[in-house]
C-alpha cells in the first residue's frame, strides 16, 4: 500500500517537473510547479514529517507561488519567442543529463542505506520546535534578519522612482 | 491492501464521510436561502417565500435553473484556466471539512497538525479566484482577482498569528484536542472557554476571517457598484454556482474554527437517554456555527464597506500588530504561570 | 517501508530536471521555476536522511532552505519586474551588455 502510494506521488512529482520545462507559457509552468510542491508534501508526509508537510503548503504553494503567478500575470507576457538561445542545446543537454543521471542513480540505487534507526521519530511541530529553539536559535534569528533584508531589497526593486 | 477496503473500519469511515459531506453540501444549499430570508427580513420585505413552504424548495429550484443555463465563455478566454477555475476554489474549500471535529468520534481524518492543515488548503484556495479572474480576459474580472487576492494574502497573516495564543493555551495542533482542552468549568459554572482568555484574538481571528472569505465589510472585490460581479463577471451557470458554494464553505470552515477555537466545539451540558447523549455534543456544535453565519449575514444586510486602502491599511497596521501584540502578552504570562 | 534509496533516486532525478531546466529555458522566471525545482528536491533528500537517521536536524534544516527559498524568491521577482521595465523583454539573452 504505501509503495503504491510512493510510486504514485513520485510519477506525479516527476511528471509536473517534466512539464514545468516543457511549456511554452510560463504561468502554465508556475501552476505544474504548485502540483509538484504538493507531491513533495505528501512525499513528505509519507516520512513522516507532517509538520514540514503543511509549512511546504502554507509557504511554499500558498504564499511563494502566489507572488509567482502574480508578477506573471502582472507582466502580461506573450506566449514565448523563440529567442536567441542555442537550439541544439536541448537535444545535447537532456541525453547528457540522462545519462548523469544512470550513472549517479547506479551509485544511489547499490549503496548500503543501513538499517532506520530506532525508535522512529515524527516530525512533529513539539519535536520541530523544541529543536528549532535550543539547539538552532542563532539559525533561527539570523534567518528572520535574512527575511528583513530581502522584504527592503524587493521593495526597493521593484519600486517605480525610489 | 484489498483487505483494508473490505474491513469494518473503512465501513465507518465511509459511513462518516457520506454523513458530514452530505449534511455539510445540504447545509451550504439551504444557507443560501437563509441568507436571502434574513437579509430581506432587515429590509422589511418578505424574500423568496413561494416555492414551497417557506420557500424551501428554493435552493432545488436555483440548482435547476443553473444546470440548464447556457454556458458562455468570453472571447479569447484561456479555456483551459476557465474551466480549472471553480474545481480549483471548491477543492479547498471542501477539504478543510475532513479535519474539523464534528463530535467526540465524528470526524473523517484526526490528524495531528489539522489546524495547520486547514490553514495550509485556505491558502490554495485563493488560486481559484486568481486564475477565475485572470482567464476571463477582461477587466473588472483581472481587478476584482487581483484585489481580492492581494487582500486574501494579507489577512491570512493576521488570522494565522491570531490563534497562536490559543496554540500556546492549549498545547497541541490538532483540532480535537483543542476541543477536548476545553471540557470542564471554572468554579463549577462558567465552561473553560478560551474566549474568556483571549478577548482580543478572538476578534481579531473573526475579523480576519470575515476578510478572509470576502464578505461585507471587507467584500470591495465583488462589489455590485464598482466591479459589476468581480472575479466571477464572466461565470454563469454551474461553474458560477460552484463558486458560491466555495464561498458558503470558506465562511462555514471560519464559522467552524471560530467555534472550536473560541466557543469549546462541541462541548456543552450532555443529558438524556444513550442516543440523545451521543447526538447531543453535534447538535451543540451545529448550533455555534449557526450563530456566526447568522452574525455573518447580519453583518453583511447591515454593515457598508471598507473602501481597498482603508482595507488594507486595516489589516496591515492594525490587526497584524495587534495579534504580535496578543502573542507577546500570552507568551508573557503563559512564563510566569 | 520503502527503502532510502528510493527517496535519494527520486531526489536525484528531481534535481536533475532543475538543472536541465536551468540551462535549456531562457525565460527568466522559468530559471527561477527551475532554481525552485532543485530547492525542492534538496528537501526531499534532507527529510529522507532525516527519517532513515532518526535525527530531527534534517528536518530543521529544511525549515531554512524555505526560509531562504522565500528570500531568494521575492527579491528575484522585483529584480525581473526592474528589469522588464527597462528592456521589455523577459529573455535572458537580452540581457547580456556586460558579455565580452
Amino acid at each position: 500500500m504505501i509503495e503504491f502510494l510512493f510510486l504514485f506521488f513520485a510519477a506525479i512529482a516527476v511528471g509536473a517537473a517534466v512539464n514545468v520545462l516543457a511549456q511554452k507559457h510560463v504561468l502554465y509552468s508556475a501552476l505544474s510547479l504548485i502540483l509538484m510542491l504538493t507531491a513533495m508534501s505528501a512525499l513528505f508526509v509519507l516520512l513522516e514529517a507532517e509538520f514540514l508537510a503543511v509549512i511546504n503548503v502554507i509557504v511554499y504553494a500558498g504564499a511563494i507561488m502566489v507572488l509567482f503567478v502574480f508578477v506573471i500575470m502582472l507582466l502580461n507576457l506573450p506566449r514565448d519567442e523563440n529567442g536567441d538561445r542555442l537550439r541544439w542545446l536541448k537535444f545535447v543537454g537532456i541525453p547528457m543529463g540522462v545519462f548523469f543521471l544512470l550513472l549517479i542513480g547506479r551509485t544511489l540505487w547499490t549503496a548500503a542505506g543501513g538499517e532506520p534507526a530506532q525508535p522512529r521519530i515524527t516530525g512533529s511541530a513539539a519535536v520541530i520546535g523544541s529543536s528549532l529553539f535550543t539547539d538552532y536559535v542563532l539559525p533561527f534569528e539570523l534567518t528572520s534578519l535574512l527575511i528583513l533584508i530581502a522584504l527592503i531589497g524587493a521593495v526597493v526593486f521593484a519600486k517605480k522612482d525610489l | 491492501m484489498i483487505a483494508y477496503f473490505a474491513s469494518p473500519e473503512f465501513a465507518v469511515l465511509l459511513a462518516k464521510m457520506i454523513i458530514i459531506l452530505g449534511g455539510v453540501l445540504g447545509a451550504l444549499a439551504y444557507t443560501s436561502l437563509v441568507e436571502r430570508r434574513v437579509i430581506a427580513f432587515v429590509q422589511m420585505r418578505p424574500g423568496p417565500n413561494r416555492v414551497g413552504p417557506f420557500g424551501l424548495l428554493q435552493p432545488i429550484a436555483d440548482g435547476l435553473k443553473f444546470l440548464f443555463k447556457e454556458q458562455t465563455v468570453p472571447a479569447n478566454a484561456n479555456i483551459l484556466l476557465y474551466y480549472l477555475a471553480p474545481i480549483a476554489a471548491m477543492i479547498p474549500a471542501l477539504l478543510s471539512f475532513s479535519v474539523i471535529p464534528f463530535g467526540p468520534d465524528l470526524i473523517i481524518a484526526d490528524l495531528d497538525v489539522s489546524l495547520l492543515f486547514i490553514f495550509a488548503v485556505t491558502s490554495l484556495g485563493v488560486y481559484g479566484i486568481v486564475l477565475g479572474g485572470w482567464s476571463s480576459n477582461s477587466k473588472y474580472p483581472l481587478m476584482g482577482a487581483m484585489r481580492s487576492s492581494a487582500q486574501m494574502l494579507s489577512y491570512e497573516l493576521s488570522l494565522t498569528l491570531s490563534v497562536v495564543g490559543v496554540l500556546m493555551i492549549a498545547n497541541t495542533v490538532s483540532l480535537s484536542q483543542i476541543v477536548t482542552s476545553q471540557q470542564g468549568y471554572w468554579f463549577g459554572v462558567v465552561p473553560r472557554w478560551n474566549i474568556f482568555v483571549q478577548p482580543i484574538a478572538f476578534l481579531v481571528y473573526l475579523i480576519s476571517g470575515i476578510a478572509e472569505t470576502n464578505r461585507l465589510p471587507f467584500d470591495l472585490a465583488e462589489s455590485e457598484q464598482e466591479l459589476v460581479a468581480g472575479w466571477h463577471t464572466e461565470y454563469s451557470g454551474m461553474k458560477f454556482a460552484m463558486f458560491m458554494l466555495a464561498e458558503y464553505a470558506n465562511m462555514v470552515t471560519v464559522s467552524a474554527l471560530a467555534t472550536i477555537l473560541f466557543f469549546g466545539g462541541w462541548s456543552g451540558p450532555v443529558f438524556g437517554p444513550q442516543w440523545l447523549q451521543m447526538a447531543l455534543p453535534t447538535a451543540w456544535f451545529l448550533l455555534k456555527i449557526a450563530a456566526f453565519m447568522l452574525l455573518y449575514i447580519v453583518l453583511r444586510a447591515t454593515v457598508p464597506r471598507f473602501r481597498y486602502d482603508q482595507l488594507m491599511r486595516f489589516g496591515w497596521k492594525f490587526l497584524l500588530p495587534a495579534s504580535l501584540a496578543n502573542i507577546l502578552f500570552t507568551s508573557f504570562l503563559a512564563a510566569l504561570s | 517501508m520503502i527503502p532510502l534509496n528510493w527517496y535519494l533516486l527520486l531526489g536525484a532525478s528531481l534535481f536533475l530536471i532543475g538543472v536541465i531546466g536551468f540551462f535549456v529555458k531562457h525565460n527568466i522566471i522559468a530559471l527561477l521555476l527551475s532554481v525552485e525545482i532543485m530547492l525542492s528536491a534538496v528537501n526531499l533528500t534532507f527529510v529522507a536522511f532525516s527519517s532513515q537517521r532518526g535525527e530531527i536536524s534534517g528536518q530543521v534544516f529544511v525549515f531554512f532552505v524555505l526560509v531562504v527559498a522565500a528570500a531568494e524568491a521575492a527579491v528575484g521577482l522585483a529584480l525581473v519586474i526592474a528589469i522588464f521595465r527597462n528592456r521589455e523583454s523577459l529573455n535572458v539573452d537580452r540581457s547580456n551588455l556586460l558579455r565580452w
